[in-house]
């Protein structure tokens, strides 16, 4: 029942060897499910008490149904598949922001998820601010913080607006401020969730360049976009979702291939 | 398995310190204080001032009423009297409120990041502190203006101030995570600072409350901070053990159970947010 991210003995505390050693899985999905409950005024008082007075079971659906699979250090995953099909809670369940139902994800090493436009930044902060609260939250030390700043303002290229309120940004410029933040957490996993789409030709080749970087240097990449041009650009391995079920897992280019020649099905229920 | 006490395996050379250690926690906490100020004030052209100029105005307002229009006989200096009880009560009920809402009002953080969820309530109660700070130096103001005089009791003032932060931390520890899953509890809240305000000792003094009762008094933190506060400022004199341990075991109590409740509740936030 429990979720258990495993606690491993630490690994690569020499400094010889950084990167988790090549060969070992460092995400892990076995049997994992997920369900939501089905109806929207859950969380009201009364509905708690009468559903406990009438002991009455709310309908769930399955977000995540029996998902196993695994990936080995310097891999990256694409994920695929409809809207619906269970991408989100997947990469949720992967970055321990959800509990999975049932089943066991293990993680080794670190994870930093980009996983919506803006998520860990406040609008009315300005982007100094937000680079500040989002690597706290990423883990950051004040010191690495500190460190680091200059190199995320210049890779993403704002410095002139650094001091402007979030507000007052477009999309593609918030989207180049988190790809910043999260790269220089120095992750061993970096999930994006449907971000990348967002940013202008040259920031998305700067991207590339920097996920190919972190591949090189033995991190994993977990990503999810409509985007399969690109997803065949980046990823070497991919995991076809369809109704919480995983369709398919095997090289990217064969199990993309299949996912495009599939008839697409309708929202999951 | 709670989220915040995940220890993760890191290589030596990661940016992360492994299982976030105190030193990134600390930071976080500032950082989520931090944000609540600029938030609150950097829109108003007046800023920080109109925390200060609120309770100026009520304390005024007060003094003017309770001196003037309604002394009363039975307490000197009945107004400040008043406002050693106002000050706790008001940093009771507006951090309880901002605690209370607080896993809500920072939804896109919990949803998308994944860090110790409970460092939001406290963040959101030392937010407060501010307010509590200002309100703490004008009562002091008034007090002296008064004519009463600085005393070597002073010290224990900061021990109950404390004392109550950490009581407030824990009664939020336990809203905030509640109110994710009802979102009735806020406005049950609400409701209860009412009750909390005739409950606290804030016109009347812990004498004029029957023997009998006066236990469900001291068991009452918030109560105790007025009677402690009243007996340094305005009576000279220690607060006193029965009243210091009960409310320090009751506070301290408060937070390890509002841990515990915490930690139970934590694993499905993000779902229902």
């Amino acid at each position: 029942m429990s979720r258990s991210i495993a606690t491993q003995p630490a690994i690569g505390n020499d400094l010889a060897d950084p990167a988790p050693s090549a060969g070992h899985a460092v995400l892990r999905f076995e049997a994992v499910s997920k369900t939501y409950a089905h109806n929207a005024a859950r969380t009201l008082l009364r509905r708690g008490m009468l559903s406990w007075l009438t002991r009455s079971r709310t309908s769930v659906f399955y977000a995540l149904r029996e998902v196993s699979f695994e990936l080995h250090a310097a891999a990256s995953l694409a994920v695929v598949g409809a809207n619906g099909a269970g991408k989100s809670t997947l990469l949720r369940c992967a970055t321990g922001i959800s509990a999975p139902d049932s089943g066991r994800v293990e993680v080794r090493g670190t994870i930093a998820a980009l996983m919506e436009l803006g998520a860990g930044f406040h609008p009315d902060l300005t982007g100094a601010e937000n680079v500040m609260l989002n690597a706290s939250l990423l883990g950051l030390t004040r010191r690495k913080t500190c460190e680091q700043f200059d190199r995320i303002v210049e890779f993403s290229g704002l410095a002139d607006f650094i001091h402007e309120p979030l507000r007052t940004y477009s999309s593609g410029m918030v989207l180049r401020l988190a790809f910043s933040v999260a790269v220089r957490v120095d992750p061993d996993i970096l999930v994006i969730d449907e971000m990348l789409s967002v940013g202008d030709i040259e920031f998305q080749e700067k991207c590339v360049g920097e996920i190919k970087r972190l591949k090189q240097g033995g991190k994993t990449l977990i990503c999810v976009a409509h985007d399969l041009k690109l997803l065949r650009n980046l990823c070497d391995r991919a995991l076809w979702l369809e109704h919480g079920r995983v369709r398919m897992f095997g090289p990217c280019s064969e199990v993309v291939d299949a996912y495009e020649a599939a008839p697409a099905p309708g929202v999951s229920d | 398995m709670s989220n915040g006490s995940l220890s993760l395996s890191l290589p030596a050379s990661s940016g992360l310190d492994a299982g976030r250690g105190g030193g990134n926690l600390l930071f976080l906490l500032q950082n989520l204080v931090l944000k609540d100020f600029r938030i609150r004030y950097r829109n108003m052209s007046l800023g920080v001032l109109w925390s200060f100029a609120n309770p100026l105005v009520m304390m005024g307002i007060l003094t003017f009423v309770f001196t003037r229009i309604y002394p009363n006989p039975a307490v000197p200096n009945f107004a400040v009297f008043i406002l050693c009880g106002l000050v706790p009560f008001n940093f009771y009920s507006l951090s309880l409120n901002a605690g209370t809402t607080s896993l809500l009002d920072n939804q896109s953080l919990v949803k998308r990041v994944r860090c110790p969820r409970r460092i939001f309530p406290i963040a959101a109660v030392l937010a407060n502190c501010l307010h509590f700070l200002i309100q703490i130096a004008l009562l002091i103001a008034f007090v002296l203006a008064f004519g009463y005089r600085v005393n070597r009791f002073w010290p224990w003032l900061g021990v109950v101030w404390m004392l109550e932060i950490i009581f407030m931390s824990g009664l939020s520890l336990m809203t905030s995570v509640l109110d994710v899953y009802y979102r009735d509890v806020r406005y049950l809240v609400e409701a209860s600072n009412a009750v909390m305000f005739w409950l606290v000792p804030i016109f009347y003094s812990l004498e004029m409350v029957p023997q009998r009762l006066r236990l469900l008094y001291l068991l009452n933190p918030i109560a105790a901070v007025v009677v402690a506060g009243r007996d340094v400022l305005l009576h000279g004199k220690p607060p006193a053990p029965a009243l210091l341990v009960p409310m320090a075991l009751v506070s301290v109590g408060c937070l390890a159970l509002g841990l515990v409740v915490f930690g139970r509740l934590e694993r499905n936030i993000a779902d229902n947010l």
